[in-house]
């Protein structure tokens, strides 16, 4: 079926319970929610949240609908077939048994652009702002070579372009 | 300077509020208090806060004004579930006010505290909590506003005691100003034009009336427009009555107990032109195979609504009045089709009946009401007698019908008689209820007679939770268990007792009636039905006091025709098995 990515911002009343109502509609529903990511915008009374989902046109249609019929949502818009600007921000601590070991996490971080930001005798953590897909890339390479590793990763936030035709 | 209940009091009354459904408590006190201090408004008090909020409900239905309950924090509250849900699923305005624990106990589980806006999250339009004082007139004018217009439905809005106990200097808003919050006002030419290009275009065309009709009040309206475009009209259940069931275009009403021709229509229709319906399970049956042949137009309030079940080619979102009206003017009068024709023999070939035993045969009681009554309000519980109710009873400007459809929440009947009551002192209430669903919430008898209602009260007693039963006949191989409202200790699990030893129906309404000091028959054959109706009816009135009448159904009785669970509409039993 057509199941891919959606992305939705979602702009609600900056209240107590605001969340749980809209997450409470995708989970009433049994829409699975793969990512989310709420934060205030420029008007302090209003949030915004951003959304990613898998799933078909049909259950995606319902989806929004579901929303926008709810009093807290104030607007939405639909980010998946417009140009935007996303990123992830994700932490990934790791353990280091040997000096080769460290030089090879320096390069690959370097080649997805990612920095060190704290270090100690056995640990390092990486943080790595990257489009959803090159931080599952990163995670990818790194757990062929390190098994112990913690990783946080804060869901996507995005913005609609100005002066890009694709994100 | 006003205390929060002073304002709350105010809004009320600025709102037209003029009956309040309401069971009190330690956090709803000071909101009683308030109540005590004037007389423009009645409290009625109802034995459960179930009742309180069917009554509600039902009472919004009855008048189309907003219906208003009261419930005490914790148990007061939760005892509201079930009714908010249904006043949800039926889109019935209500505001249901709620006691809560001071803001400074939230969270600690303080006694009687309950998260009650979390817990009706998913079942109301809108709920909140008031945490400021001065928020209080605002939320309650937001309050009406979001139950009345749009589609409408229940909103919940729980009061923390403090907060009413507060005293500042304010008035109730004038005006509501909601940014998330903008109901539709208008409908869609364009739209509508192309629903009704197909219209003409159509062979076969059928409209089905959901309950957006009566709830848009759009009868009137819609009756012009069938007869000016002159095709045949089925109806869901809630939708019965957006014609006279009498009027020659009207079919019936289609799912899973609708009427051979309603469904058959559907299924060789080649235009589906429905109107505030939700396409339900209970109607479509397996989806895929539903009005197959036919492009759909759907015209409803709610855009979550549309192309939800099934994929619609037009779709119209506006109110249903506003669009029947706006297509009024855009119709020319047609010809009479060879297809009204055909539907009609079907439903000759095939009319709705009840096969009886020996008892009272149901439909006739339906059929009795139909002749005696020519002005009433019937309300009805959930189950067989619901069933042979949508099926039998006849409906017009002045003949209403209420039940629960959506939620099909037993216990609904009793209560929702008294709501209907309440709203129309003049009017003949018939509550039509099953032995199962009335012993759910029959102490509201106390209120009935305490509030002087002459409700009549039709109890049909199958001593079995009959539409459970029959569904037990059909898919469990006859396993009737859990559903005979006669079983006792004694009863061998499987096997019946013999007929002689089977005990005796608990309770004997006749006791139970005598109880309250109200007059009570049993009919057990079918000569008494007619008479029977007629003395009950000059009685409750006589009497100012409901009167209760019990018949004794073949314990056995079935509805027919049925569409199984997922079944295609063309395909029903029509006979027993
Ligand atoms: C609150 C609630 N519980 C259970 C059901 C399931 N249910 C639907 S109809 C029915 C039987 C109703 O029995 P009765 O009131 O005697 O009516 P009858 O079907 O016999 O006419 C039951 C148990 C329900 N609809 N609502
Ligand atoms: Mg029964």
């Amino acid at each position: 079926m057509d199941i891919k990515k959606r992305w939705l911002a979602v702009f609600v009343e900056n209240q107590v319970g605001v969340l749980a109502k809209i997450s409470g509609i995708c989970s009433s529903k049994l829409y699975n929610i793969e990512t989310i990511t709420v934060g205030t915008t420029a008007d302090p009374t209003i949030s915004r949240m951003t959304f990613s989902f898998l799933s078909n046109d049909a259950t995606f249609e319902q989806i929004k609908k579901q929303m926008n019929r709810c009093v807290e949502v104030i607007k939405i818009i639909d980010l998946t077939d417009i140009p935007t600007h996303m990123k992830e921000l994700m932490f990934i601590k790791l353990k280091i048994n040997s000096p080769v070991e460290k030089e090879e996490v320096i390069s690959i971080a370097k080649i997805f652009r990612a920095s060190i930001i704290d270090y100690d005798m056995e640990r390092l953590i990486l943080q790595s702002v990257n489009s959803e897909v090159g931080n599952n890339d990163l995670i990818n390479l790194l757990s062929k070579r390190f098994h112990d590793m913690e990783i946080v990763r804060g869901g996507v936030v995005s913005i609609e372009a100005m002066s890009i035709s694709n994100g | 300077m006003k205390k929060g209940t002073q304002l709350w009091l105010e809004a009320l009354k600025e709102e037209d509020v003029d009956t309040i459904f309401g069971y009190p408590g330690g956090y709803v006190l000071d909101i009683f208090d308030e109540l005590y201090k004037q007389n423009d408004i009645r409290l009625i008090l109802p034995r459960h806060e179930q009742a309180a909020v069917h009554a509600a409900d039902a009472y919004a239905r009855a008048t189309g004004k907003v219906g208003v309950c009261v419930a005490t924090s914790g148990p007061g509250a939760t005892n509201l579930v079930t009714g908010i849900a249904n006043a949800n699923y039926d889109s019935v305005p209500l505001v249901c006010f709620t006691g809560q624990v001071p803001l400074d106990l939230i969270g600690n589980d303080a006694f009687q505290e309950v998260d009650f806006i979390g817990i009706t999250r998913s079942v109301c339009k809108y709920g909140v909590m008031v945490r400021d004082r001065k928020d209080l007139g605002r939320i309650i004018k937001e309050a009406f506003y979001i139950a009345r217009t749009g589609k409408p439905g229940p909103v919940v809005v729980d009061l923390p005691s403090n907060i009413m106990k507060e005293v500042m200097k304010d008035s109730y808003p004038a005006e509501v100003h909601i940014r998330g919050y903008k109901p539709n006002s208008d409908v869609h030419v364009g739209q509508l034009k192309r629903a009704l290009k197909l219209l003409r275009d159509a062979e076969r065309p059928l409209f089905l009336c959901g309950g957006g009709i009566n709830i848009a009040h759009a009868n009137q309206a819609f009756r012009q427009l069938a007869e000016i475009v002159n095709i045949p009209v089925i109806t869901t259940v809630m939708g019965k009555g957006a014609i006279p069931t009498n009027h020659p275009l009207y079919v019936g009403s289609m799912g899973m107990h609708g009427c051979y021709a309603a469904n058959k229509a559907v299924s060789e229709c080649d235009l589906l032109f429905s109107i505030g319906t939700r396409f339900n399970d209970r109607i479509t049956g397996k989806i895929s195979e539903f009005a197959k042949e036919a492009k759909i137009v759907h015209i409803d309030i709610d855009t979550a609504a549309i192309s939800r079940n099934i994929k619609v080619d037009v779709p119209v979102v506006g109110d249903a009045k506003l669009a029947i009206e706006k297509m009024l003017t855009m119709v020319k009068q047609s010809e009479k089709r060879e297809w009204v024709a055909q539907v009609k023999k079907w439903k000759e070939e095939y009319p709705l009946g009840v096969k009886s035993g020996n008892c009272v045969n149901p439909q006739r009681i339906i059929e009795s009401i139909n002749n005696i009554f020519d002005d009433f309000i019937a309300v009805t519980d959930v189950g067989q007698h619901q069933m042979w109710t949508t099926q039998f009873l006849e409906l017009d400007n002045h003949k209403k019908l209420l039940t629960s459809g959506g939620l099909g929440a037993m216990g609904f009947g009793f209560p929702a008689a008294i709501g209907a009551q309440l709203a129309y002192p003049e009017k003949q209430v018939i509550c039509i209820t099953g032995d199962g669903g009335f012993q759910m919430n029959m102490a509201e008898m106390a209120t009935a007679v305490a509030w002087e209602l002459p409700i009549v009260v039709l109890v049909f007693n199958n001593s079995f939770l009959g539409m459970v039963r029959q569904q037990q006949q059909y898919f469990c191989e006859k396993h009737y268990y859990g559903t005979c409202l006669k079983e006792r200790k004694s009863c061998q699990r499987i096997k019946c007792h013999t007929p002689e030893e089977c005990p005796p129906y608990l309770p004997d309404f006749l006791k139970f009636a005598e109880s309250y000091n109200v007059e009570a028959y049993r009919v057990t054959e079918e000569e008494q039905i007619e008479q029977t109706l007629k003395i009950a009816s000059e009685k409750a009135k006589q009497n100012k006091a409901p009167v209760l009448v019990e018949f004794i159904l073949e314990r056995y009785d079935i509805v027919l025709p049925i569409v199984r669970h997922g079944g295609t509409l063309d395909n029903m039993i029509l006979e027993e098995n």
